[in-house]
């Protein structure tokens, strides 16, 4: 029984390690939100979220999120065709260019959006003189959450779409299905576990958006303020209570993005 | 004694796949594990090899006790049914690996490697990649592989389940004389009861997880243990409890005093061999099976009523089958 | 996490067909992305080269810039080395292992995903800054820099090597062990190979992601130039202190390192596939 037994040795070596590592870099952060959010009871912690200013957050987190997700859902989906169906010269720079926001610095994103349409930049002009707001307002917000959360759905669809082939589809036209109604009755019931998945991620990803945000939103409390950036600013006005309350809030939403994933996962395998 | 296995019991959750399982593979013979999915032979073939650990039982290799070593220190040999080649490394690598592990000297692995690489047949095909090959190519390197490092025993799993029936034919015969010019001793597992009786000296006989019998491949075929034995070894007619080799049953144009009345159904027509399926005065149905030439002269034709008769038959209690 | 879009489609011509509504399609996705992606990017290129290049290397390599990218890669190397091992161990806890509450253990895994980075950055903060409870204070340091760094690097690693980990054919450690291997040599000759061009990708995005963090950096960096300040801060600070200039260049920089990850993974993809039956 000794070789067993060494073997085993190892496997809990290797076993410690990690949960130990996991313990010390994850799960002790996250579990102190919760801890310091209701360090001071459960008052304290309602009255941080309830007043104007984080309501008015939550609120403007989330309507900009209900914008960025179904642009990105039907570009998503458009895309995935567009990358399998279809050759369009150039594919493999289109293919990066979507996976870009995965690798890129939410900042680039923000100065990129300031250059664009700041006072000096590329449309900056055309837009003062019609009055128009992006910058600093909600356009602009939308713009750079709609850049950093843009490849979900094309990552999950294309895969999809690439295994179920073309089989089914040129049956469906030698019946005499239109491409609509193709795409409508036998692409789309293929690929919907794989726009919701893509759908969830980007709504998390949005949700949870900073650095763009940051950068192009002014971050005026009551206006132009994300949830986000209501933790950031209540940390810097010393309310502890303010920031902790609006991440366990952020930090309930992450949690139910991979609640989601997982219900979705056992929907899915028995579909 | 090459190998011997004493009261191997080995179960998985509550599935029992060895009860107290024996055996004694002499040395320099080549043994079959024959019988169905599931009978037990792989995990019996994975105990010698150390890959599985019995829950009870003793196993000796060249007569010491191999229970508790770990694969590594056994010197077997063992072929998987699907060759677990390793992907990332040629042909020459492959085999070479049980010698680099050793850490023999370069040269002498080289010289080795090329023997091996000759003797399976796969001039030129040091420098490929396994995913360059084709299943019999590669079914012979992995053989080369595990006879390289000199194993004591040759353990093959299924070694020819994989590939086409032409190829498996070829290979049977290739691994046949391979043993003759090699003599180590082998075991291999196989469901393909024409593929134990043509290779094997002796042939094991398992179902659920227990030894059926061990004979020669003659005196399994001719003087089987018990029914399931003789049912699986070749095609067999049951009646009630006596069973008959289709080829031990007589036809004949006219009754004698040991014949029974039977009435033909159908004749299958198969170049030397013709079969013919008849049903008895009481319902039973037979399949007889003739040279060419005997159902010629009986001038056969559908509907006929002719006269059978067995010439040889077992009888076991319906609590063996 | 699926996998990257990068792989082109090998769909063989014949069976290509253009339909015509899906032509339109793809150009209204072609649109979105230049409106989204291209032309905002194409700002921050012009941005940067505005001036020359030789104005371009004096704005991108005055010191404050010059250390904060130094920093920057110094932090990703470590934190990637970090990964490769972590990863790989954890990776193969989840695997190869079984104990109560492995499912839990496997589902959090991706919280760093889909956590916000500000949040992430106040609890490490937290724990490990002045006020926390375990008598550690690493905010304003380097240090403190690196865990955030790790924490949102965490999933990439592991998420990456594991599907390879799934698929791989135990009857191949199986041979290696009947052919005399031990536990070790089987792990480094075997079992390693295969989870390389894998583990190469997860640290290739990890690394993407360590250059740009930026949310969870801000707070426990504290952003003292020379010290903790990290490219991304750098850039932001250089937006806001109204020098577009001197962020462009930078931000040009990671841009560039962003694009080679990628092209770097694609490359791997292929390298992997490379023996496959």
């Amino acid at each position: 029984m000794t070789a067993r037994t060494r073997t085993s040795n190892r496997l809990l070596l290797v076993r410690f390690c990690a949960l130990g590592y996991l313990a010390v870099i994850l799960i002790a952060p996250v579990t102190l939100i919760f801890w310091r959010a209701f360090e001071h009871g459960v008052h304290p912690f309602w009255a941080a979220i309830s007043n104007p200013i984080a309501t008015h957050a939550l609120r403007l987190t989330v309507e900009v999120t209900l914008i960025a997700v179904p642009l990105n859902t039907a570009f998503g989906i458009l895309c995935a065709l567009a990358i399998v169906r279809h050759r369009i010269p150039g594919m493999g720079l289109i293919n990066a260019f979507v996976d870009l926001p995965l690798a890129l610095s939410p900042v680039v994103v923000g100065l990129a959006l300031y250059l664009l349409y700041g006072r000096d930049g590329w449309f900056g002009h055309w837009l003062t003189t019609h009055g128009v707001r992006v910058l600093f307002a909600l356009p602009a917000m939308v713009l750079a959450t709609i850049f950093v959360s843009l490849p979900f759905v094309v990552r999950e669809v294309v895969p999809v779409l690439r295994e179920i082939g073309t089989d089914q589809e040129e049956a469906a036209s030698t019946l005499g299905a239109s491409s609509l109604t193709t795409f409508r009755r036998i692409t789309l019931p293929a690929i919907r576990w794989a726009i919701a998945y893509g759908v969830v991620l980007t709504a998390a990803r949005s949700l949870g958006e900073f650095g763009a945000v940051s950068i192009v939103s002014g971050g005026i409390a009551g206006r132009t303020q994300t949830l986000t950036q209501y933790v950031q600013a209540s940390y810097e006005n010393f309310d502890q209570t303010g920031a902790y309350a609006a991440s366990v809030l952020l930090a309930l939403l992450a949690i139910t993005t991979l609640l989601a994933m997982t219900v979705m996962r056992h929907g899915d395998r028995r579909a | 004694m090459a190998i011997a296995a004493r009261n191997v019991t080995k179960r998985f959750g509550d599935f029992v796949a060895l009860d107290d399982v024996s055996i004694e593979v002499k040395s320099g013979s080549l043994t079959a594990l024959l019988g169905p999915s599931g009978g037990g032979k792989s995990t019996l073939l994975r105990v010698i090899a150390g890959l599985e650990r019995p829950d009870s039982g003793q196993v000796f290799i060249s007569g010491k006790e191999a229970t508790a070593l770990a694969p590594q220190k056994r010197g077997v040999g063992f072929v998987f049914q699907h060759y677990a080649p390793f992907t990332h490394m040629t042909v020459f690598d492959n085999i070479a690996f049980g010698l680099t592990i050793r850490r023999r000297p370069k040269a002498e692995i080289e010289k080795r490697v090329e023997e091996l690489i000759e003797l399976v047949q796969l001039p030129g095909l040091g420098k490929r990649y396994p995913s360059q090959l084709s299943g019999g190519q590669r079914q012979r390197m992995a053989l080369a592989r595990a006879l390289a490092a000199e194993p004591e025993v040759l353990l093959l799993d299924e070694p020819f389940g994989a590939l086409d029936a032409r190829v498996r034919k070829e290979l049977r015969e290739w691994l046949l004389r391979l043993h003759e010019r090699t003599h180590v001793t082998t075991i291999f597992v196989t469901h393909d009861q024409e593929e134990a009786l043509e290779l094997a000296d002796e042939v094991v006989v398992m179902n659920a997880g227990r030894v059926e019998q061990v004979a020669p491949p003659r005196t399994l075929y001719d003087e089987p243990a018990n029914a399931f034995v003789m049912s699986f070894v070749g095609p067999v007619n049951r009646l009630g409890d006596t069973w008959v080799r289709p080829h031990d049953i007589e036809i004949r144009a006219e009754p004698n005093g040991s014949t029974s009345e039977a009435q033909v159904l159908r004749i299958i027509r198969l170049g030397f061999e013709t079969r013919v399926e008849l049903v008895r005065e009481d319902g039973e149905h037979l399949h007889v099976q003739l040279t060419r030439d005997e159902a010629e002269q009986l001038e056969l034709a559908r509907g006929d009523i002719v006269y059978v008769r067995t010439r040889r038959e077992r009888t076991f209690s319906t609590a063996s089958a | 996490m699926s996998q990257l879009a990068v792989e082109v489609a090998r769909v063989p011509r014949a069976r290509r067909r253009a339909l015509g509504a899906p032509t339109l399609g793809s150009g209204i996705a072609l649109g979105y992305l230049s409106v989204i992606v291209l032309v905002p990017l194409a700002a921050v290129a012009a941005k940067a080269a505005s001036g020359g290049w030789h104005h371009f290397w004096q704005v991108a390599w005055n010191p404050e810039a010059r250390a904060a990218l130094e920093l920057t890669f110094e932090l990703a190397g470590a934190v990637v080395a970090i990964n490769a091992v972590t990863g790989t161990a954890i990776a193969w806890t989840l695997v190869r292992d079984d104990f109560h509450g492995k499912r839990l253990v496997n589902a959090i895994i991706d919280l760093p995903f889909a956590l916000p980075t500000i949040v992430a950055g106040l609890t490490l903060l937290a724990l490990y800054g002045p006020t926390g409870d375990l008598g550690v204070d690493v905010a304003y340091t380097r240090w403190g820099v690196l865990m955030a760094l790790l924490f949102v690097t965490l999933p990439f690693v592991v998420r990456a090597v594991q599907p390879t980990l799934l698929e791989l054919d135990r009857e191949m450690e199986e041979a290696a062990a009947s052919l005399g291997a031990g536990r070790f040599a089987t792990f480094r000759r075997i079992v390693f190979p295969h989870l390389l061009p894998a583990l190469l990708s997860g640290v290739a995005l990890a690394f993407a992601r360590a250059i740009g963090e930026f949310g969870a950096v801000i707070l426990i960096a504290g952003n003292l130039p020379f010290k903790t300040e990290v490219a991304s801060l750098y850039v932001f600070e250089h937006i806001n202190s109204d020098d577009p200039t001197g962020a462009s260049a930078l931000a040009v920089l990671m841009l560039v390192v962003s694009l080679g990850v990628l092209l770097v993974i694609g490359a791997l993809r292929r390298w992997a596939t490379r023996h496959d039956r």
